[in-house]
């Protein structure tokens, strides 16, 4: 299955982008193809590199970069929620990408389903 | 018809049916505003776009709201545009406005009031359902 990911929530406040990136990586090993992960709201803190969580504590930052450079994963971050948030090209980390609203809309009318994590 | 265009003219068009779904109050938050933001934006995709409110999100589409004493952007008025963009299909929630004391006349816009169980109809119809 093609499958559209909307995180809405940053990676310490919530847990919505740790229950996505878990989601993301058990359909990836499932065999199931990741149209888009989109980034929301204050979502789009998830795409920041300057951000340094504890050493003993997991790095959603890292490990979307990461993981989206491993599978090829289109990761887009909101420009609109993102220059309200200071997210920048120079803050963002590599993997993520800034583009508009058009691309969330865009993945829920080309995946098969869009999975909302959010508050 | 020569013009470049990014987009294939010749693919099928693909219409999905759109929810978007707004149960927060208008201010306290940001979800309310950053929603309007994408149903605006996806207004011009061609698309089947709903916009429900319930819960809190009634009051959203509460009339002469002033927002001076909280130092935010009234943004209530923009509820208008949706109109000029062709989106139509505006719910609300008949069971949250009432245990808010409003009536659709409280509203910044006309909407169509649906009970609960009429609105689970036209959820379980959508394709996407995105909800703040």
């Amino acid at each position: 299955m093609k499958l559209g990911i909307l995180i809405n929530e940053g990676p310490f406040t919530h847990q919505a982008s740790d229950s996505a990136y878990r989601f993301t990586v058990a359909a990836l090993a499932k065999g199931h193809e990741i149209y888009r992960v989109f980034f929301y709201n204050d979502g789009v803190y998830n795409a920041n590199k300057l951000s340094e969580p504890q050493t003993d504590d997991r790095n959603l930052v890292a490990l979307w970069s990461q993981l989206g450079r491993d599978h090829d994963i289109d990761v887009v971050v909101c420009v609109a929620a993102a220059l309200r948030r200071g997210i920048k090209d120079e803050v963002l980390k590599d993997g993520f990408r800034i583009s508009g609203l058009g691309q969330l809309v865009e993945a829920g009318i080309q995946a098969d389903r869009l999975v909302v994590f959010g508050d | 018809m020569s013009e470049m265009n990014e987009f294939d003219e010749d693919a099928p068009e693909i219409v999905k049916r759109f929810m978007y779904v707004n149960r927060r109050a208008p201010y306290g938050t940001i979800y309310a505003l950053e929603c309007l933001e994408v149903v605006l934006i996806a207004a011009a995709f061609d698309q089947d776009v709903s916009v429900v409110f319930l819960d809190d999100g009634v009051c959203q589409l509460k009339k002469n709201q002033d927002t001076t004493g909280i130092g935010m952007k009234n943004f209530s008025k923009t509820f208008g545009a949706l109109d000029d963009y062709d989106v139509e299909k505006i719910y609300v929630e008949k069971e949250s406005l009432a245990a808010r004391g409003l009536t659709a006349d409280d509203l910044v816009i006309p909407v169509e009031v649906l009970a609960a169980d009429e609105l689970r109809e036209v959820m379980a119809q959508q394709d996407v359902v995105i909800s703040s």
